[in-house]
């Protein structure tokens, strides 16, 4: 017997019993998937309409119309598996501490913050994601050139950092719910937070743009996450887009080892309500 | 009469127990403006600089989505059909069958006094918001304008609350609306323009969706502000509007007294 608890197994059972749960209620699941999916549909509507009115977003070289669509599929992507996968588990987290039910979790021979992370996956989110890929597929087709299998793996890899990178910020959040004792507005302030994040970031200029954009490149780096996958893939390679793809590496590094670092010192300050 | 000022008071004090960070809640909502003054200046740009898109400048465009907030805080209701439809689920509707008071009108009062908060404590964020923001708008209205601004939000306000009533008494023909009301706020926040000026859409969608009564609670209103509805149009408006009231008002009676002959209180 190992001393390493089985990852792989562990997480596969928690997405088991997550589908199981899910599927207890086939309508409402089915519900869920078209009620998730309708938002998108709004939003991609939104963005057809804007585009009756204007050949591109942002001054001569911004983003086309399929151009675009490349980056609202990237938005789509990166949103629906952090809501499938990490939203669950990673927004009940400060309720667990709330509540001082983070004893179960503490108890258990796993990882906490694996365990806390991942244990509810919610399957119906990944009705999008199946959205996202086919408005990829169809904007891609339509794109003006067509990009290379690197660039195709490019954009995988970077939209996984992407997911990484957004992750460690909710748990963060999570931790910090340690210290403020209740963080109900979690979901509010995430929510607002990434509303940055789903647009190009060339169109934050000016006296409070440019600031902006730095700030949300560099401190909290949440435009890197769709912008750096969805310039690789959108357009043809070019020189300066590698500085920008080097640095949101470095980010999500730099990003999951704070959030880490946080999330052990929250367990640390963590001391047990009830019982 | 003087009951219907006591149950005004109570529902005002309930309200204001739980105030707490409201005010900054009400301040942080306003963040999405901000990307969306920044998108609408790349549409513009991208565009080639014209003056307006679908009538709207872009100064107008961004002080269009401050004026949808002020409708919005005005004509949504949330939760009052989901709590009649729970109330009739529950059979707790005969809570308002054995006491001499109307269950709509005791709402509506319920809902004044909501609102009645609301400014109070919301007033300050929105006075904030707006003063930064002044530079968008494009001058003071004429007092005419206001006038019939303040008419259109107060009748947003009405529709808002019979057309949901409505809605809620679906409850007594299906148990389960959650779904239903779903749609509908999905349905609300693309149709009243809360999501984009409706001018923008293409012909003929503007047409029809400037037809649907979903526009006056937060389109029209915007729109009169910002001077473009006038003449005889703002009065075909209002007036249009007003019959959307009157309509639904009567509708929601109707589907009331149609409910309570199939009601069965359930509970003991």
């Amino acid at each position: 017997m190992s001393d390493r608890p089985p990852y792989f197994a562990v997480l596969a059972q928690f997405a088991r019993n997550s589908l199981v749960r899910e599927m207890t209620f086939r309508w409402n699941f089915l519900l869920d998937c078209v009620s998730s999916l309708s938002w998108v549909v709004m939003q991609l509507g939104f963005y057809l309409i804007i585009f009756e009115h204007t050949r591109q977003i942002g001054p001569e070289g911004g983003w086309g119309k399929w151009e675009f669509f490349v980056f609202l599929s990237t938005t789509i992507l990166v949103n629906s598996l952090i809501q499938a996968f990490f939203l669950p588990g990673a927004g009940e987290f400060s309720e667990l501490i709330r509540t001082g039910n983070l004893d179960f979790a503490l108890v258990k021979p796993i990882d906490t913050q694996f365990l806390v992370s991942l244990q509810k996956i919610e399957w119906s989110s990944l009705s999008n994601t199946l959205f996202g890929v086919l408005l990829l597929c169809v904007s891609l087709a339509r794109l003006d050139f067509t990009p290379n299998i690197a660039q195709l793996l490019l954009f995988i890899w970077f939209t996984a950092c992407g997911i990484a990178l957004l992750y460690s910020l909710i748990i963060s959040l999570g931790a910090l719910s340690v210290w403020l004792g209740r963080n109900d507005s979690l979901y509010d302030f995430w929510f607002y937070i990434t509303t940055f994040a789903r647009y190009p970031m060339e169109i934050y200029e000016g006296r409070l743009g440019s600031p902006l954009r730095f700030a949300f490149t560099f401190i909290i780096p949440i435009l890197v996450v769709v912008n750096v996958p969805a310039r690789l893939l959108a357009r043809p390679l070019v020189e300066q887009d590698w500085s920008l793809a080097g640095f949101a590496l470095i980010a999500t590094f730099v990003s999951l080892l704070l959030s880490r670092r946080l999330f052990l010192k929250a367990l640390d300050s963590y001391r047990s309500a009830s019982s | 009469m003087r009951t219907w000022w006591t149950i005004l008071r109570i529902c005002i004090e309930e309200r204001l127990t739980y105030r707490g960070d409201f005010a900054l809640g009400t301040l942080m909502r306003f963040l999405p403006i901000i990307t969306q003054t920044f998108l609408w200046t790349a549409i513009f740009a991208g565009a080639g600089g014209p003056e307006t898109i679908a009538g709207f400048t872009r100064d107008e465009i961004v002080a269009y989505y401050l004026l949808t907030y002020v409708s919005r805080a005005f004509s949504s209701m949330p939760g009052l059909a989901s709590f009649i439809a729970a109330q009739v689920r529950t059979g707790e509707l005969k809570k308002y069958l054995i006491q001499p008071i109307d269950l709509i009108g005791f709402l509506l009062l319920s809902r004044i006094a909501h609102k009645l908060v609301y400014f109070a404590v919301a007033t300050g964020p929105f006075a904030i918001v707006f003063f930064f923001c002044r530079d968008y708008f494009p001058g003071r209205p004429d007092p005419a304008t206001l006038a019939a601004f303040v008419l259109s939000l107060l009748m947003a306000f009405l529709l808002g609350f019979f057309l949901e009533a409505t809605l809620g008494m679906i409850g007594f023909w299906f148990l389960e609306v959650s779904s239903l009301l779903f749609v509908y706020m999905l349905f609300n926040f693309f149709l009243s323009g809360h999501m984009f000026p409706l001018t923008i859409l293409p012909s003929p969608w503007d047409k029809i969706v400037l037809a649907q009564p979903l526009q006056y609670l937060a389109y029209f209103p915007s729109a009169v502000f910002l001077g473009k509805i006038q003449g005889p149009a703002l009065v075909q408006g209002l007036a249009l509007q007003a019959a959307w009231v009157l309509l639904f008002a009567g509708t929601s009676r109707v589907a009331y007294r149609m409910g309570l002959r199939r009601y069965s209180a359930f509970g003991g």
